[in-house]
């Protein structure tokens, strides 16, 4: 076997692959032929590092030198600089906003200081479909430990003692999920993945089953044996075809390796797993909705109970796990309950992988303890906001959670702190604003999305969310009055409180946060007319200032509705009726005379 | 691809398996092993650094010692070419001069596995960047 002595990890995430991280991989390997080094370095494609906003990633082993923004071009100065010659490539280093300084080590760069990799751990560290190295890892470890050491009790133990709670959104404690399911008698029961990950922003699921998808299959396994099932289906969302692939060759080879299969390390159990697509609607998250459109009905939920543990995939016992929580499984059974109850807070153990996006530096998946603060993760992790921007708002937990502000943000991370002012942990999305972003908008971005998303079966969400997003509508025209907050609230509450599944019993969660956490923001739309962050077309106007104004006839040229008027030299002025608000006059005046108010 | 039909089978090849991933784990926690660095400019490479660099790579994993050898520029010594630095956990990095294939089997038995300083080291009066930072 070739003993290679520097091994290239470059990032195969649907992110970095986006910016031709594919053409890398080609340019690096045509580079190592070129100086006949074949024998010595490995170039590898890894899933996602996680630092997305700084992609293409290569990372360099032994020395550990991770390089950002590279493009294909820069293989050949990688291989003949840093490979060859032993001179890192300075220009490609990730620079410290603070220090403007280098950092060539990741893990002396703040985004990592602060994480710790449990469900990620084998993300953009070994090859996804291979899986040779995921064995190299311990993996299937836990498998085989399972099998042949322990009755599904004592493992179902082990993951009740870890405190693993699930990590789709809801929180339900893991072991007694399994639990439940193991104690209904029948002669077929399912394990169900739900990889439907739904929530605008949020892409984990997706980054595990990219970058290490045999830890997923590994766990779906453990819990066939814990529950007494032999059948796996994983329901994925057809919009995730990268992923999708890797799952089918990380089933061809678990089958080919024998762990999965018939009579797993001759122990006489059985266990194999199925893909099921799913056509990327938002309430099939919700598992009773995912069962049905496995079975090939409409995705639409059914009231529990019964709970799909009694009675779920074809009437069966089945046991609906998300993909994360099943990456966490493999860790627990090998490391032990104590050492992942180790980590994070009372009540929720481990750790959680966030999806940073919006207005944030730097943007990404990031895997932190249980219990750190929305300020670490923000300011540390996050590199804090674009552009010098004044942090506004945080939205956690997707179309169901809810924004949170300033003074949020030293709060604990956990499912019951979150819980407890108004938002959820969610899939763990997470999207930041800034002081540009107006809460209203926000707060009709998502309703338009749950109404969308919402399948119509109870009334509640099918028709209250439709009113609820006219309401919206209206105050961002300022065309409404303080008896609308008044309905906006209530009808927000009785939505919650009566509809059938997750999907409606929290979508009012934006709205309702925002009006609490913005109430004046609120008020302005509706009393005043205005939007205070310059956001809502119908409540601003862009005016021309005469003392600024040179009359360079710049902003009347690119007006596309000619609604600027004005001789050379003179002051412009803006005919506001005419005036479709588009913002091209205020991003061409270089004397900043344009203005909105 | 064979079947594994037993826990045993499993562990066997994950112990076959190992060394093709030994480099990236160990890479992660660069303090807790044998850290060699061999200078790796035109002098070094003209003066043989490749085979010390090659032979030390092999017999250190022969040895299953965990370590860590990286391939640096020009340390500055082109009279002693091929140096490397030895950096033993918890002790101040020692450079070697003129390391050729010989010499570097006995760095391995009796630095790095003895713990006994050998004729040749080269004092440095100076630390890099990292070692500041480290301190």
């Amino acid at each position: 076997m070739a003993h290679y002595k520097n091994h290239i990890l470059v990032c195969g995430g649907t992110g970095c692959r986006a910016s031709q991280g594919e053409e890398i991989v080609e340019n690096l390997k045509q580079a190592v032929a070129d100086n006949s080094l074949e024998n010595d370095i490995q170039v590898v494609r890894t899933g996602c590092f996680g630092f997305c906003e700084k992609g293409p990633i290569v990372k360099m082993i032994p020395d550990n030198t991770f390089y950002v923004s590279v493009t294909p071009e820069d293989a050949g100065e990688i291989i003949s600089e840093h490979c060859v010659k032993g001179r890192k490539v300075e220009r490609m280093l990730f620079t410290d906003p603070e220090t403007k300084e280098h950092v060539s080590d990741s893990k002396d760069m703040g985004f990592y200081k602060k994480q710790i990799r449990i469900a990620l751990r084998n993300c953009g560290f070994i090859n996804p479909e291979n899986i040779d190295e995921y064995v190299a890892r311990d993996g299937y470890g836990a498998l085989g430990k399972v099998l042949t050491e322990m009755t599904p009790e004592e493992a179902i133990k082990i993951i009740k003692d870890s405190g693993l709670r699930g990590r789709g959104g809801g929180g339900f404690p893991t072991g007694l999920k399994w639990e439940i399911t193991n104690q209904v008698e029948n002669d077929e029961k399912y394990v169900v993945c739900n990889a439907d990950e739904g929530d605008p922003g949020a892409f984990m699921d997706r980054s595990i089953l990219e970058g290490d998808p045999h830890s997923v299959l590994e766990a779906m396994a453990i819990c066939g044996y814990c529950i007494g099932g032999s059948n796996g289906l994983i329901y994925i969302r057809a919009e995730y075809p990268l992923a999708i692939d890797r799952l089918k060759i990380a089933i061809e080879q678990a089958r080919e390796l024998g762990v999965l299969g018939k009579d797993i390390f001759g122990t006489g159990f059985d266990f194999d797993v199925e893909l099921r697509y799913g056509a990327g609607a938002f309430v099939c998250g919700e598992e009773t909705s995912l069962i049905h459109s496995m079975e090939g009905l409409r995705g639409e939920p059914t009231v529990k109970p019964p709970f799909p543990s009694v009675s779920g995939y074809k009437g069966k016992p089945t046991n609906v796990n998300n993909v994360e929580t099943f990456a966490n499984i493999p860790v627990i059974i090998n490391e032990g309950a104590e050492y992942f109850a180790s980590i994070g807070t009372e009540k929720s153990k481990g750790t959680k992988v966030f999806a940073l996006a919006g207005k944030i530096n730097n943007v990404g998946l990031i895997e932190v303890p249980m219990g750190i603060t929305l300020r670490e993760v923000i300011f540390d992790i996050g590199g804090g906001i674009k552009d010098g921007k004044k942090f506004k708002s945080v939205q956690t937990g997707g179309p169901s959670g809810g924004c949170l502000t300033e003074k949020h943000l030293d709060i604990p991370i956990d499912y019951d702190n979150l819980l407890a002012c108004g938002s959820m942990m969610g899939s763990g999305g997470m999207i930041v604003m800034d002081e540009d972003d107006c809460m209203v908008s926000v707060a009709k971005f998502y309703l338009d999305f749950t109404v969308e998303e919402s399948c119509g079966k109870c009334a509640p969400c099918r028709v209250g969310n439709k009113r609820l997003y006219e309401i919206l509508d209206k105050i961002t025209q300022g065309k409404a009055t303080e008896e609308d907050l008044g309905i906006l609230r209530n009808l927000g509450n009785v939505i919650k409180d009566t509809s059938l599944c997750g999907l409606g019993q929290t979508s009012p969660n934006p709205v309702l946060s925002t009006m609490d956490n913005f109430k004046d923001e609120y008020m302005a739309h509706v009393k005043d007319g205005k939007c205070p962050a310059g956001q809502c077309k119908d409540l601003m106007e862009y005016v021309i200032s005469e003392e600024t104004c040179v009359g360079c006839t710049l902003c009347s040229r690119v007006c596309p509705v000619d609604a600027i008027a004005g001789d050379k030299k003179q002051p412009h002025v803006i005919d506001t009726v005419a005036c479709i608000k588009c913002g091209a006059c205020m991003d061409k005046c270089k004397f900043n005379a344009i203005s909105i108010q | 691809m064979a079947k594994v039909k037993t826990l045993d089978d499993l562990k066997k090849m994950r112990a076959d398996l190992q060394s093709k991933i030994t480099l990236r784990e160990n890479s992660d926690r660069p303090e807790k092993m044998v850290q060699i660095k061999v200078s790796m400019a035109t002098c070094g490479i003209a003066s043989g650094a490749k085979e010390t660099m090659n032979y030390l790579i092999e017999e250190l994993d022969n040895r299953a010692i965990d370590a860590v050898v990286t391939q640096t520029g020009c340390m500055g010594y082109c009279h002693s070419e091929p140096t490397i630095e030895v950096h033993l956990p918890g002790n101040d990095p020692v450079v070697y001069g003129n390391v050729d294939v010989k010499k570097a089997g006995e760095v391995i038995t009796k630095h790095i596995v003895g713990g006994e300083l050998l004729d040749g080291i080269i004092p440095t009066n100076y630390t890099t960047p990292d070692e500041d930072n480290q301190k």
